[in-house]
């Protein structure tokens, strides 16, 4: 499972959850990447409404870019085919799922959402299945 | 420009979080999808430690009959359980799995890998933008 105690994933979820509870407390807004990023990109909104999804995905790369650099190797040769799938798959199922990992995994739950419990159970059990399926019958 | 301080700080602590925790590793991600293989577990611990702060934090946050800079709430406004939730979240995890990406990773992927990340970010915003095609 892990070798050590996973400290860097636990201080990273939490910083992931106070920045949700930060935007929610002042905002009362949903930090929720994937509806932050479409409603900017393919919704008409006000300029405010614009504005503050523009500031946090600045900021989204700007804390990334200030925790580098990681320490992980760099995946190489990886298939462009499988990214492209993967991309259209996570881009249209988080749409029609109205969210991704933060705003159903994170913020949802700690809603105490329903639907954000169910989304949360069906991509953790679909994304098992995906690497299963990859690792033993495809790749 | 309150409310825009605020949404930038919220951004630089979560994309933070992200690099920190290593859920931009996708070799890790796909790693903790699989747990009938080489299983590496550490992963759960980002989201239960995201969840555990905003279960906390919510209750009291929602005692509040306003946010402390804005006029309401901006809750999800649908509140069933339908196909397309579970449909939509079945994608997302095919996608997750085959690419070790969720949005978020994907989008900071610019600053680590740009190679995966010029192949991967447009196919996402184009399936983002079917998506939306079809939800209307």
């Amino acid at each position: 499972m892990f070798e050590t105690f996973p400290s860097q994933a636990l201080i990273g979820g939490i910083l992931i959850g106070i920045s949700a509870a930060l935007l929610l407390a002042f905002n009362g807004r949903i930090a929720g990447i994937s509806g932050i990023l479409y409603n900017l990109l393919f919704n008409p909104l006000s300029s405010a409404e614009r504005g503050w999804r523009a500031a946090f995905l600045i900021g989204l790369m700007g804390g990334g870019y200030l925790a580098l650099p990681v320490e992980f190797e760099l995946r190489q040769g990886y298939s462009p085919i499988l990214l492209v799938i993967a991309g259209l798959a996570v881009g249209i199922g988080t749409r029609i799922g109205n969210g991704c990992t933060s705003g159903h995994g994170v913020c949802g739950i700690g809603l105490m959402a329903g639907r954000s419990m169910i989304a949360t159970a069906t991509f953790m059990v679909s994304g098992i299945i995906t690497v299963t399926v990859l690792r033993n019958f495809i790749g | 420009m309150q409310r825009l301080i605020i949404a930038l700080m919220s951004g630089l602590i979560f994309g933070a979080g992200l690099v920190i925790s290593e859920m931009v590793n996708p070799v890790k991600v796909q790693n903790f999808l699989d747990p009938f293989g080489n299983w590496d577990a550490s992963l759960a611990f980002v989201m239960g430690g995201a969840v555990a702060v905003t279960l906390f934090t919510s209750r009291f946050i929602m005692k509040r009959k306003t946010p402390i800079f804005a006029d309401r709430f901006y809750m999800a406004a649908k509140t069933s359980i339908d196909g397309r939730l579970v449909l939509g979240a079945s994608l997302f995890g095919i996608g997750w799995g085959l690419s070790g990406y969720c949005p978020g990773p994907g989008i900071i992927n610019a600053l680590i890998n740009p190679a995966e990340a010029i192949v991967f970010l447009p196919a996402l915003i184009i399936g983002g933008w079917v998506g939306q095609r079809y939800s209307a």
